[in-house]
């Protein structure tokens, strides 16, 4: 009872005034049984919930729209973690999930990967090691480091910095998972233990100032790692100050039609939402439309919150579908993302549902890299 | 003879400044727009009893500009006070409105030839109308002059205007001045009233709602101009020719959200929200009406039995604080749960009204450091004493009345200006027979 009485107070639920604003903004209550409000004031009549069997808890992406429109500063999604954490404490979870946290703890990523390929993809590129010191490091992330078609972003950011000839250095094979997802899928234990290894690791090779690749990697170090006391940035955020200091320069230009999709975890969660827009209204001959949903409103791609790991329960309706119907209505021919988790989960739904033909999905770092 | 200056003259002032000038004392009423009336000129009916707000203000406002022992300074600010009640000194800046207020006849001609006629956004109309740099705010103005917009004007602004300025040149009472200076006025008083009134919400701040992306999605103060009969549509309920069949409203925006550090409930949007859904019941009979809203707060006379009116015309309301807005083809759609089925809805609508919350002004510390008040943690005035001295400060002699103590109706800002009223002719009885210590 102590406990739970704590799960109350840890999350303010007792702030929570069933306005039902967080439900109305989720977009997985629209598709799903998952209704955050409802489960507030469940926990709220009984001193907790029993989230057994409740399939629906792992649909959740983490995506923070509740938490951003709460006005009572609740919390919702911080509710949704401690009832995962329960059920991870009693085992009862997803096995792709469980999979997922096994490799992460064994292997350092959650794709069952071998940690010795995890700089594979930056053979030949002249990537230094942070070891011999650089005023950057540029941490890659899992996917980057080991998906094919990520890997193009990560080689992309590569050969970006080094056209604007910044002093940066990758972590190689001693680079793990940054537990962004292990966190949110509830696996409080091991996200305690990596923050603890990533930290001295980082310390270890003078880290003080970090760019990420992925939204997520950089919402968990900005956010979640606590002592951890470096400038810690997006990789647009970084591009954009070179473009805008005439560090970097375009030589090259894109004839396309180009709109853009903010990642929750860099636009929502972290207001970065001006800088991937200057990036690529940059590029020489880019026209630039926004979609309708965009910012504060922008759509989820279903990605995050451990949903990498996880089909959730109503995979046939997929918010990408109205996603690419919004892209094809501004008549863009590419949908410019900023996360590895958007670009793949925007590729597969692009090839599901027959979009791949007229839109492209490629990240921001690709188009810079193919116009410099 | 005792004096009372009154600043700021929305309803709260102007109600205060007539007491006190029926009383037999002087009142310097300052205002820094170029006409008295503020809030409540702006209007359309008011809850729960339908007045038209503007038929029941104008005689007032006529009142206040007649009265011989009401001394107007529009178009002036204060910018400083010392001493103590009995004896407050104080420096009010007029501006320049450029046209002699001694000759102007209110015709129009300079606002007519205007080069900027129809540029500038109407502050009157919040944003739906256009006016010139010459303008009067509305045509029931007191005093009935008309100022020349010093930030607008180009011929204040860059010196020059044409060959020659047009409204000049036109101007058959040769009334336009652009010699006139900024003008500090001193005055001695016994006692201040402070009547400032609120800034509305900037509904900016909640870009959920698409406010200032979408043209259909408007304020609740908007949408009084909207159904005026003064108004840019002389009271039709339309926008842009756009068909309207459902209106939806949103209540709480900008209040009771922690978020924003607006804690407080504004007081007033429920109600207005009710009495907009009726004008529109009233105004378009077939719309559907749809009403979000997180708790009715309808606690004052006759407010209950209005809502239970406007339901029974019809208004739907639903139960939930809407999440996001945003557009399918040329309509809106307003996302939210529907907390009393327990799901995720979404309803159309060619209009959306937002009921934006009263916040203090953005001027509140200032004017705070220049008379010495204390603001309270929303950021309003604070009172001396919640319950025993509502309009009452810690400076002796310097009382408040209206919405810059706090969010009220307009039933409330009447009574806490006759309050303040009461107290100023207090201390003004007193003056002359000098203050006995700790009587006071």
């Amino acid at each position: 009872m102590e406990a739970e009485q704590s799960l109350l107070e840890r999350c303010d639920l007792w702030a929570c005034i069933q306005c039902g604003k967080c439900t109305g903004g989720c977009p997985m209550s629209f598709k799903t049984e998952l209704n955050i409000r409802r489960l507030i004031y469940q926990a709220l009549l009984d001193g907790g919930v029993n989230a057994d069997g409740m399939d629906e808890l792992w649909d959740c992406t983490a995506c923070g729209t509740c938490v951003l429109r709460c006005p009572k500063e609740v919390g919702p999604s911080d509710l949704i973690v401690a009832l995962r954490t329960t059920l991870v404490d009693g085992g009862v979870i997803p096995p792709t999930i469980r999979d997922a946290l096994t490799s992460v703890f064994r292997h350092g990523n959650p794709s069952l990967m071998p940690p010795d390929e995890r700089a594979d993809w930056a053979e030949a590129l002249g990537v230094k090691d942070i070891s011999e010191g650089a005023d950057v490091l540029y941490f890659v992330g899992c996917i980057p480091s080991y998906d094919d078609r990520a890997q193009k972003v990560a080689k992309s950011l590569v050969k970006v910095l080094q056209k604007a000839d910044v002093d940066f250095g990758i972590l190689g094979v001693e680079e793990k998972c940054c537990c962004n997802e292990v966190r949110l899928v509830g696996e409080e234990g091991l996200f305690g233990y990596m923050v603890e290894e990533q930290r001295e690791l980082f310390e270890s090779k003078g880290v003080q100032h970090i760019i990420t690749t992925s939204p997520h990697c950089f919402n968990t170090f900005k956010n979640e790692y606590e002592g951890l006391n470096l400038k810690v940035q997006h990789y647009t955020e970084f591009v954009a100050e070179l473009i805008e200091q005439g560090k970097l320069t375009f030589t090259g230009e894109l004839n396309q039609v180009i709109t853009y999709h903010d990642p929750c975890f860099l636009g929502k969660q972290n207001g970065v939402f001006d800088e991937p827009r200057d990036i690529i209204k940059s590029i020489p001959g880019v026209e630039f439309r926004e979609m309708d949903r965009i910012r504060d409103r922008s759509l989820c791609c279903e990605g995050g919150g451990g949903r990498m790991w996880w089909e959730g329960t109503n995979p046939e309706e997929q918010l990408a579908t109205a996603r690419f119907e919004e892209v094809l209505s501004v008549g863009a021919d590419v949908m410019a993302v900023a996360c590895p988790f958007c670009l793949l989960t925007f590729e597969l739904a692009a090839k599901a549902g027959g979009y791949d033909e007229k839109v492209q999905v490629l990240d921001i770092m690709e188009l810079v890299a193919r116009a410099i | 003879m005792g004096a009372t200056l009154v600043i700021g003259a929305g309803i709260a002032g102007m109600q205060a400044a007539l007491d006190i000038a029926d009383a037999g004392f002087k009142v310097y009423l300052v205002e820094r727009d170029p006409s008295i009336g503020g809030r409540m000129a702006q209007l359309d009916e008011t809850f729960p009893t339908l007045d038209c707000s503007s038929c029941i203000l104008t005689p007032k406002m006529v009142s206040v500009g007649g009265h011989p022992n009401i001394e107007l300074l529009t178009y002036s600010e204060v910018v400083q006070l010392e001493g103590d009640v009995g004896d407050f000194r104080v420096k009010v800046r007029r501006r320049p409105r450029y046209i002699d207020a001694d000759k102007c006849t209110a015709c129009g001609i300079c606002a007519e030839n205007c080069r900027l006629k129809g540029r500038i956004d109407s502050e009157f109309n919040v944003g739906m109308g256009k006016r010139s740099a010459a303008y009067v705010p509305f045509p029931q103005a007191v005093p009935l002059k008309y100022t020349i917009d010093s930030e607008r004007c180009l011929m204040v602004q860059r010196g020059k205007c044409g060959e020659s300025p047009p409204c000049r040149n036109a101007c058959p009472a040769g009334a336009v001045d652009f010699d006139q200076q900024e003008e500090i006025v001193d005055l001695q008083v016994d006692s201040v009233i402070v009547a400032t009134g609120f800034d509305p919400f900037d509904p900016h701040l909640k870009p959920e709602y698409g406010y200032g992306l979408y043209d259909n999605v408007i304020t609740g103060l908007q949408f009084e101009r909207l159904s005026s009969a003064s108004g840019p549509t002389y009271g039709e309920i339309k926008l842009n020719d756009r068909e309207i069949n459902d209106v939806v409203f949103i209540q709480c925006v900008g209040s009771r959200d922690r978020n924003l550090g607006n804690v407080y409930c504004s007081r007033v949007c429920c109600m207005y929200t009710a009495k907009q859904a009726h004008l529109v019941r009233e105004k378009l009979p077939d719309a559907r009406v749809t009403v979000f809203y997180m708790d009715i707060r309808a606690f004052g006379k006759g407010f209950e039995e209005f809502y239970d009116r406007v339901r029974e015309e019809r208004v739907q309301y639903r139960r939930g604080n809407p999440a996001e807005i945003h557009r399918r083809g040329d309509r809106l759609v307003v996302r939210a749960e529907d907390t009393l089925l327990g799901q995720p809805v979404e309803v159309e609508a060619d209009l959306v009204v937002l009921a934006i919350g009263l916040v203090p002004r953005a001027d509140t510390q200032a004017l705070a450091e220049l008379l010495g008040l204390s603001s309270c943690e929303d950021g309003f005035f604070q009172e001396a004493h919640p319950k025993f001295r509502p309009t009452e400060t810690d400076v002796s002699g310097v009382f408040l009345a209206g919405c810059c103590q706090g969010p009220k109706d307009i039933p409330d800002a009447v009574a806490q200006g006759k309050a303040a009223a009461a107290s100023a002719i207090v201390i003004m009885s007193r003056s002359g027979s000098a203050l006995t210590p700790g009587e006071e």
